[in-house]
Order: C-alpha cells, then sequence, then structure tokens
C-alpha cells in the first residue's frame, strides 16, 4: 500500500486518457463542432451513458467495494435531476412568461409574474400554487446546492436508521427498495408539487442560452465526462487508501472490523451518503440531456438495473462499473431502439424489441453463476492474475464476500 | 192524451236519467268538457280532482286510458269513449261506465285527446292511489318504486291510504317506511314530522339521510339590523372568526355593496387611463409594483375618471353593519332540531358501521397481501433464498388460469382445474429454477437476489411476448359475483371472502405440512442446519429442492386467486412483490405466524391511512412503506422474532 495515487491504481491513468481521448474524439465528431458524423441524439445518448457510468460508480464503491447492496441509489439519481429540473423549469417558464406579458399596456409585478409561471407549470396538475418546495427554485445556486444536499440529506436519514439497527445483507437490499417504491408513489401522486406523474419537461432548453440544441449536447458531454473523470479519481484516491481498506474490511467481515475497534457504522454511513450525494450529481447532469424526468424514471427496477450494469462489469473494481454501464446501456439502447436486425428463424422471426429484455435477463444469471468477476474478469486473464485457490473451502468467513487480489495477499 | 203524452215524456226523461246515472263518469267529464278538450296542464286539475272525487271504480281505467292517448271524443255529441283501432282503419268505441261497445266509426267522425306530458304527469301522480291498490303486487312495487325515486307531498296521503288494505308484508315494511319519510319531508302538522322523526332515528338508510339533509340545509344570509324574526338561525357568524372576511364581504355585494377592486380591474383601469407613457403622472414603466399601481389608482380617482376604491375602513364598516348569519331553509325550529338530532345520532352509527365496513376491507386486504407472502414465507422466510422471481411465479399462477378458462368455459370447472393446475406449474418453474440456479447460490445471498431478477424481468418479457401487453381476464364463477350487504354501509364482496377462505386454508395447510408431515419435520431440519441434517441421513439436497417448488407452487395459486379480482398482466407479480417482502420481513422470518402478523399489520395499517384521505390510495402506501422502515428499527426481527437456536446466531 505505497506509492503514489496513481502507482496504486494502474488503471486510473488509462481510464483517464481513455476519457479525454473519448470526450475529444466526439467532440471532433459532433454536429455542434466538428465533423457532423456523430447526430445530436447520439451525443446526447454518449453524454448520458457517462452519467450512468458515474451511478454506477458510485454504485460500486457502496456494493462492490463495502458490501451493501442499496437497491435505491436511482432513487438519488432522480432526486438530483428533479432538483435541477426545478430551477431550470422555473427559468425556462419565467423567460416565456415575460417574453408574452412584455407588450402588455402595463408592466407586470413581481407577484403576477411567479403567479403565472406557477399557472403555466402546474396548471397540468389542476394547480397554480408553487408549493413550499420550489421555494428556492429561482436560485440556480441554491438548487445546485439542493442536487447534492436532498440525496444526501436522505440517505444520511435512512443510512443512519438503517445501519444504526444493524441491518443488513438483503434486508438491508429489501428496505432501500421499500425506500424507492415509497419515493416513486409519493412523487406519482399529483397534489405533491412535483407534477405527479406528468413530471418535469422541456429540461434540455437551457434558460439564456441561445446556442442550439447541437451545441449544447457538446457541452454537456464536457460536463459529464468531467463530472466522470473526477468522480473517478476521489473514488480511486478513497479506495487505495485506509478509508478503502476499512470499506473492503467491512464487505467481508464485518464483525471482525467491528471488533478491532472500527466504527462500523459511520464508515457505512459515510460511504452511504457520499455515494447518494454522488448520484445525485449524475443525475443531474442526465435529465437536462434527457428533457424530460418524471417518477416512472425511479421505481425500484432502475435500481436494480444499476446492479445489473455492476455485476456485469465487475464489481469490486472502479473500471468495471464503468465498463458495465457503457457496455449495457449502450448495448440495450441498440437493441430496444429496433437498430437490431430481426433474426428469422423460419417458423418464427425474433425481433430483438421484444427477445432483449429476456436475453439480458438470461445473461444476468449467467454472468453471477459463472463469472462472478464480470466482464473486468477479462482484464484479469490478460494479467494472468488468478484468484487464490482455496481447494473447495468457503469462499470467506461472511460466505458472501467476493475477495480481490490485495484482500487476500 | 195530453197527460199521457206528458206521462210518455216524463217516462223517457226518467230512462234518460237512470241513463246518466250508469254514465256517472260520462257525466263528470261532461261536466269538464271544455277543459278536457282544451288541454292544459294549468287548468285541468279541478277536472282531475273531480274525476277521482266521484268515486266510481271505473276512474282508473279512463285515466289509463287518456294518458295512453286512447281516449277519444265523438264529433256527433261529443261524448268520451275508449278507442280501439280497427284493421279498417275506423276506430271501436267502448263505454267508460258500462263497458259495452258502442260501435265502430271512422276516424273522420271523432276526435283524439291527446294529453301533453304535463297533464300526463298529473294524471299518473292520481293514478298513483289506484296502483296502489292494485291486485297485483308486481305493480303495487312498481307504483312504490316510482314514489321513492320521485316523491312528492301528493303522494302521502294515498300512500297512506294504501298501508292498512296491504296484504304482502314486505311490501307493506316498504309502504310504511316509505310513508314515514314521505311525513318528514311533507306532512303539514310539524308534530307528525317529529315523531316521525324520532321513529327513524338510528336508521343507516341512504334514503333516510337524504330526507332529513335537506331540512338542515342552511342558507348564508346577511341582514342590516336585527335579524328578522321569522328565520329560522341555525347559527350567527362573525366575519373573521367563522367566515372569512372576503367571503363576507362577497356576500354584501350580491346585495348591493359596492365591488371591490380585484388586481384585473385595477390593471384594466389603468391601462384605459394611459397618456402618453404616464398613468396620472406616474411613468407606466414603473407601474409593477402593487404600491404604485394603488397611488396610480388613487389619483385617478381622485380626478374622478374612475370609481373610487372601497378601501379597508370601507368593508370594515360594511361587515361591521351587518349580521352574518345561517339560516334554515325549514322555517320551523322544532323540526330542524329534531333533524339534526336526528342526524347527529345517525351519523354517530354510520361511523360505527364505517369501521367494521374499515375492518372487513382490512380484513380482505390483508388475505390478500398474506396470500402472496405465504410463498415467500416459505422460500424466503424458511430457506432465506431471496427470490425476485416470486411475483413472476404468481403471474405464471395467473396466466395459468386464463388458458385454462380458455379451453374450459365452465368459470366453476376451470377454476377448480385451474387451481391445481397452476400449482403443478409454478412447482415445476420452482423446482426447475431451484435446480438449475439457486442451489449454486446458497452461499451468496445477495447474487441470488440478482440472479432471480434476471430470471424475473426475463419471465415477465416472455409473458408479453406470448400474451401482448393488454390485460387479460380472469372471469370469477357466477356464485362469487355480488357481495354480502349486511346495511347501505357495510358490504363485502363474495370474492374477498372467498380469497379471505383461501388464506385461512392455506394457513392450515402450510401449518400442517411444515409440522405434521416428513418433508416439514426435513425442512425444518436442514434449514436449522444442514450438515447435521446431512449426517442424519436427509438428503438436504432433496429437500430444498421440495421446498422451493412448494413456495413456488403456493405463489401459483396466490396468482390465481389475485387474477380473479384484479386483471392478469405481465406485472401482476411485480405490482406485489415488494409488499410480500415487506409483510415477510415485517413479521417476522422464519415463521408462519409472522407472515401472517405482518400481512395484518400491514392491511390494516393501509386501510386506516387511507381512512384519513380516502381518496389517495397511493399517499397511504407511501406513508405505509416509511411507517415500515420506522418499524424496522424497533424491532429489526420482525413482530415474531425466532429466538435462541432457532435464530441461527
Amino acid at each position: 500500500m505505497q506509492g503514489s495515487l496513481f502507482a496504486r491504481n494502474p488503471s486510473l491513468p488509462i481510464f483517464l486518457c481513455l476519457l479525454v481521448a473519448f470526450t475529444v474524439a466526439v467532440t471532433l465528431l459532433s454536429e455542434g463542432m466538428g465533423a457532423g458524423l456523430i447526430s445530436t441524439s447520439f451525443v446526447k445518448t454518449l453524454g448520458k451513458t457517462l452519467c450512468l457510468c458515474l451511478a454506477a460508480l458510485a454504485m460500486d464503491l457502496v456494493w462492490g467495494y463495502t458490501g451493501i447492496l442499496s437497491l435505491g441509489h436511482f432513487a438519488f439519481f432522480g432526486l438530483g435531476g428533479y432538483m435541477i429540473g426545478m430551477w431550470l423549469m422555473y427559468e425556462r417558464t419565467r423567460e416565456i412568461v415575460v417574453a408574452s406579458v412584455a407588450d402588455a399596456p402595463i408592466p407586470p409585478t413581481g407577484q403576477e409574474i411567479v403567479d403565472a409561471i406557477g399557472n403555466q407549470i402546474f396548471g397540468v396538475v389542476g394547480s397554480s400554487d408553487f408549493p413550499l418546495i420550489w421555494a428556492f427554485a429561482d436560485s440556480l445556486v441554491l438548487q445546485l446546492a439542493l442536487v447534492v444536499l436532498v440525496p444526501g440529506v436522505l440517505a444520511l436519514v435512512f443510512g443512519w436508521l438503517a445501519f444504526r439497527s444493524r441491518v443488513t445483507g438483503v434486508y438491508l437490499s429489501i428496505l432501500t427498495q421499500a425506500m424507492t417504491l415509497a419515493l416513486a408513489l409519493y412523487l406519482f401522486q399529483n397534489d405533491n408539487g412535483l407534477r405527479g406523474n406528468n413530471g418535469l419537461s422541456g429540461l434540455q432548453n437551457l434558460p439564456g442560452v441561445e446556442a442550439p440544441q447541437a451545441l449544447v449536447s457538446v457541452w454537456f458531454l464536457w460536463a459529464s465526462a468531467l463530472a466522470l473523470g473526477l468522480g473517478y479519481l476521489l473514488a480511486a484516491w478513497m479506495v487505495s487508501g485506509k478509508f478503502g481498506s476499512v470499506l473492503r474490511g467491512i464487505r467481508d467481515n464485518e464483525a471482525r472490523v467491528r471488533f478491532l475497534g472500527y466504527s462500523v457504522e459511520v464508515y457505512k454511513l459515510a460511504i452511504f451518503t457520499l455515494t447518494a450525494c454522488i448520484t445525485g450529481i449524475a443525475g443531474a447532469l442526465y435529465y437536462p440531456q434527457a428533457g424530460i424526468i418524471n417518477p416512472a424514471e425511479i421505481t425500484p427496477i432502475a435500481s436494480i438495473y444499476l446492479a445489473v450494469w455492476v455485476a456485469i462489469g465487475g464489481r469490486g473494481r472502479l473500471y468495471g462499473a464503468v465498463i458495465g454501464a457503457t457496455f449495457v446501456s449502450l448495448v440495450s439502447s441498440w437493441f430496444t431502439g429496433g437498430q437490431a436486425p430481426d433474426v428469422p428463424l423460419g417458423f418464427y422471426t425474433v425481433k430483438w424489441v421484444d427477445w432483449w429484455l429476456i436475453v439480458l435477463g438470461l445473461s444476468f444469471v449467467f454472468v453471477t453463476l459463472f463469472a462472478p468477476k464480470g466482464i473486468g474478469g477479462l482484464f484479469d486473464l490478460l494479467a494472468r492474475a488468478k484468484s487464490p485457490d482455496r481447494h473447495g473451502a468457503d469462499l470467506g468467513p461472511d460466505q458472501g464476500s467476493l475477495r480481490e487480489r490485495e484482500a487476500s495477499e | 192524451m195530453k197527460s199521457l203524452l206528458l206521462g210518455a215524456l216524463a217516462l223517457l226523461a226518467s230512462c234518460l236519467a237512470a241513463t246518466a246515472q250508469d254514465g256517472a263518469l260520462q257525466a263528470v267529464l261532461q261536466d269538464y268538457r271544455a277543459a278536457i278538450e282544451k288541454s292544459s296542464r294549468r287548468t285541468i286539475e279541478p277536472t282531475i280532482a273531480a274525476i277521482l272525487d266521484s268515486n266510481l271504480p271505473q276512474v282508473q281505467l279512463m285515466l289509463e286510458t287518456w294518458a295512453n292517448k286512447d281516449m277519444w271524443q265523438r264529433e256527433s255529441d261529443g261524448l268520451f269513449f275508449i278507442g280501439t283501432e280497427m284493421a279498417d282503419g275506423g276506430y271501436r268505441l267502448t263505454d267508460f261506465d258500462t263497458g259495452e261497445v258502442i260501435g265502430d266509426f271512422a276516424k273522420s267522425d271523432l276526435k283524439q285527446l291527446k294529453p301533453n306530458s304535463g297533464i300526463r304527469a298529473l294524471i299518473a301522480t292520481a293514478l298513483v292511489k289506484f296502483q296502489l291498490l292494485d291486485p297485483d303486487p308486481a305493480r303495487r312495487l312498481d307504483a312504490l318504486l316510482s314514489i321513492q325515486r320521485d316523491p312528492g307531498p301528493d303522494h302521502l296521503a294515498p300512500l297512506r291510504a294504501s298501508i292498512a288494505d296491504e296484504t304482502d308484508a314486505g311490501l307493506k315494511a316498504q309502504k310504511q317506511r316509505a310513508e314515514r319519510l314521505l311525513t318528514i319531508a311533507y306532512d303539514r302538522d310539524p308534530l307528525a314530522r317529529i315523531a316521525a322523526i324520532t321513529d327513524m332515528q338510528g336508521d343507516l338508510g341512504v334514503d333516510l339521510r337524504a330526507t332529513l339533509n335537506p331540512l338542515v340545509a342552511t342558507v348564508l344570509k346577511a341582514t342590516h339590523g336585527d335579524i328578522p324574526p321569522d328565520e329560522n338561525v341555525a347559527r350567527v357568524l362573525v366575519p373573521g372568526r367563522d367566515i372569512a372576511r372576503g367571503d363576507a364581504y362577497d356576500l354584501l355585494v350580491s346585495q348591493g355593496a359596492p365591488v371591490r377592486l380585484t388586481p384585473d380591474m385595477l390593471r384594466g383601469a389603468l391601462a384605459e387611463n394611459i397618456v402618453g407613457d404616464q398613468v396620472a403622472g406616474l411613468p407606466v414603466a414603473s407601474l409593477n409594483t402593487e404600491a404604485n399601481r394603488e397611488t396610480a389608482y388613487a389619483s385617478l380617482a381622485g380626478q374622478g375618471l374612475v370609481p373610487q376604491a372601497v378601501t379597508g375602513t370601507d368593508i370594515q364598516a360594511a361587515l361591521d353593519d351587518h349580521v352574518f348569519y345561517e339560516a334554515y331553509a325549514e322555517p320551523l325550529a322544532r323540526v330542524t332540531t329534531a333533524a339534526t338530532a336526528a342526524l347527529t345520532t345517525i351519523n354517530r352509527n354510520v361511523a360505527l358501521n364505517q369501521t367494521l365496513d374499515l375492518t372487513l376491507d382490512a380484513l380482505s386486504l390483508a388475505s390478500i397481501y398474506f396470500l402472496a407472502a405465504i410463498g415467500l414465507a416459505i422460500t424466503f422466510g424458511v430457506m432465506g433464498v431471496i427470490n425476485m422471481a416470486h411475483g413472476e411465479f404468481m403471474m405464471m399462477g395467473a396466466y395459468t388460469g386464463y388458458v385454462v378458462q380458455q379451453i374450459v368455459p365452465n368459470h366453476t370447472a376451470s377454476i377448480l382445474v385451474a387451481i391445481p393446475l397452476a400449482f403443478c406449474v409454478t412447482f415445476a418453474a420452482g423446482v426447475a429454477m431451484e435446480r438449475l440456479v439457486i442451489r449454486w447460490l446458497y452461499n451468496r445471498p445477495l447474487e441470488t437476489l440478482l440472479a432471480t431478477f434476471g430470471i424475473s424481468i426475463a419471465l415477465q418479457q416472455l409473458a408479453k411476448n406470448i400474451f401482448g401487453t393488454q390485460a387479460r381476464p380472469l372471469t370469477s364463477p357466477g356464485w362469487l359475483d355480488g357481495a354480502l350487504v349486511v346495511n347501505d354501509v357495510v358490504s363485502i364482496s363474495y370474492i374477498r371472502i372467498a380469497i379471505f377462505a383461501l388464506a385461512l386454508i392455506f394457513l392450515g395447510v402450510f401449518l400442517y405440512i411444515i409440522k405434521r408431515t416428513r418433508l416439514g419435520l426435513e425442512t425444518r431440519a436442514v434449514t436449522q442446519n444442514p450438515r447435521m441434517a446431512a449426517s442424519m441421513g436427509i438428503n438436504p439436497n432433496h429437500v430444498n429442492m421440495l421446498t422451493f417448488g412448494l413456495g413456488s407452487g403456493i405463489a401459483g395459486i396466490a396468482g390465481v386467486a389475485i387474477g380473479l379480482f384484479a386483471k392478469v398482466t405481465s406485472e401482476l407479480g411485480s405490482d406485489y412483490i415488494v409488499q410480500s417482502f415487506m409483510t415477510v420481513v415485517v413479521g417476522g422470518v422464519g415463521n408462519i405466524w409472522g407472515a401472517l402478523a405482518g400481512a395484518a399489520m400491514i392491511g390494516f395499517m393501509q386501510k386506516g391511512i387511507e381512512w384519513f384521505n380516502p381518496s389517495n390510495t397511493l399517499a397511504a402506501q407511501t406513508f405505509m412503506i416509511v411507517f415500515i422502515i420506522i418499524f424496522i428499527q424497533f424491532r429489526p426481527r420482525g413482530i415474531i422474532a425466532l429466538k435462541g437456536r432457532a435464530a441461527g446466531d
């Protein structure tokens, strides 16, 4: 455990170089700034994928490194999106309202403008008053702070309640899933102040920006790449230090770490809250590119997909999460987007739109059964690194831990 | 000779008189001939009254004929008859009084009487009296129902008169009830009304509440000075405390007080008075605050260009000047007091019964959750295997039921076939899944969760590919339609009772298998200590396979039950999966009673929360989950926690 951050994480420089190269390449090929070989919508897809990678990175920290299978991290993702969406929608509507009353004989009062915005935004759910949670919607700085604070505080409170009473393993997974479901059901209500199942829309239009979407999409790609790079750096720094060792210790044998005198709950709470904040930021970058957010985005299944990406990519290694998220989400969008060619079998034609989920589900079973290291395991094959031969003994004291090379050294 | 002639004339006259005696109704009709011919609603009432007053047996027939437009008038002498159309286009006339056929006449000699709808309604009211006494009970019931549908003051007397002679006990009770209600609403004697109200106190019928509520309906009124003595005042309102000042003033505005200046009117008035780029000396651009706008308006008002705005002091003065009160539409205080008291009693009764109804609802919801969770209580609770595809097993069961119904058209038979078949299908699926996937992952519970989730999405998509995305019906047998109605408030549908019974049966079967059979014994042994069980000669692989199959099979049956009241879709299982896991976790793992307690708690709690906010089941679910998360803080092992070695630690 000696040496610089880069020495301890050989994947870090490679990853950062690849990320920069990818960003530059996409920029040069994009419609907005370069050759125009990549359409704006695909630039957006790539930008969104980077955000998903960041969320998967957070999931890897909390699951792959700490062993907490949280099925609620997509709720934090959605909350981040909602927080930035509130500002985007408010300011955008304000611009429209101000423009529409510019010709009125009497200039509008501040209150009249706010009322008109409220009418525009909440007319769809039969209301016109701003609920309390929109109190800061007119301030970009405050809403940006909320992007981190709201998921952070929710994770802090929930994590404190859960870890304090020593809820672990599958119980914690079910509990986090219940939290996500509760949040989604709450957001589905029309009178909750966030437009119910209509969600927030028109988020792709940046207030005060005249630039075409082709250009905006590249900016968001840069922002997403920057966030992912910084997130990766932070994660690498954390897991390579003492903090990371304790996290892995908790994953492999929680009781032993506790007996060594570490406050397991504080470590768990810290990583849970931190990853919630990171996921919130990822969501805040994702939804302006998607253009719309609604409660269906944060139903429990979305969080399970997050776990799926990490598992397929290879958990317990940071690049695994990124590979998994990129691979699965891009392949998914290729198959479900109708671009994949149908396979005629003579008696039946396999349409990938219908059959992709089945393939994904079954491949997921195969990965879990036969390749628990995921795609990342391929790199071990390349590096000729082998898992320790346990001669048929149990995997470890906790029976569930997937141990890393360094954990057994 | 002359006298003989006179005598003959007298004889003839007496004969004519005798004819007139026989044609008594015809005479009445002739008396009111002009009114009948004129056929106007406003003038017809004395005619109908006179016809009724004649008390002749043929009145009913005559009125019905008239209302049906079958009454014809002979042009030659103006007499009225029943006309029956003949094949040749002529009409055969029948006398009302004698019932004799007078003869056939051409249509040109006759005039048809066509009473308009207003008159027909009056005739119908008059006919009620006869219909209530009709020998045919079905017609009496019809008449009674028409009164109940559209009660009026005129119905009271005939209804009362008909009660004594009523022979059918059921009809008599209904008539008496209708009479009480009509008395409350329309009797002229306040004492009779109060007596009727007191009689009916505590009755739960919706019709009684519908009768009483108009009696206690109030109208908001404002008066200058004292309240008129003839008003039946419900309560006096103080503006600002009982009624918003704005609303109170709006009431005064409707009585002629000057209108308050709304922001829209203010803006409109200012816009009309723009001179150059100024309004009353203020630049237009500066009018973007309330204060500046009011200043500008005030100076416009000072110049007399716009009416003076009503100020807060004006409003206060106007409010101080008036008394606001709610007055009953019903003028008699004694009646309204009795009605209020009766309604209070009724509302208390209704609340009690609603609690009972809610308890029944909660019980049925709890049994649904229990059904959905009981399979999980085996696989997750007893074996510790977390099976995310459990919901999809329920879905498979429901679709099995649907397919069986396509083949076996008889609903009762198809359900009887579907239940064991669903068990077999999902049992096989469960065993296959245990053999192929789960047994490799017994040491890795989190990965079981993910692998079974993969199976879950694959199965769900497969169901979509086979059955499509639209909901498929699973029809319950006819004898399960309808509901057990206790009274107007408490009712429960038979299908929910059936599900409750099914849940009880499952509980019994489960307890029997676990406590009394070899498989149950082995299951308990294997789950407590697999190695020890193995050394005692039990094959743990075999037992795990069968136990998992049993849990999955029960999920299939639960799927059929749930499919009966919810539509069968590929999402049927995932709708219940989180709640099912919560049920098992809340109740306590490893114990069937825990699942029962968990289901009861979740069911009752969800209904309880819905009771506070009935329109919003989403909110109820949200709060329930939040509550469960908090509940787990205090009892992390659930309501019924295993202790000692059985707990596994």
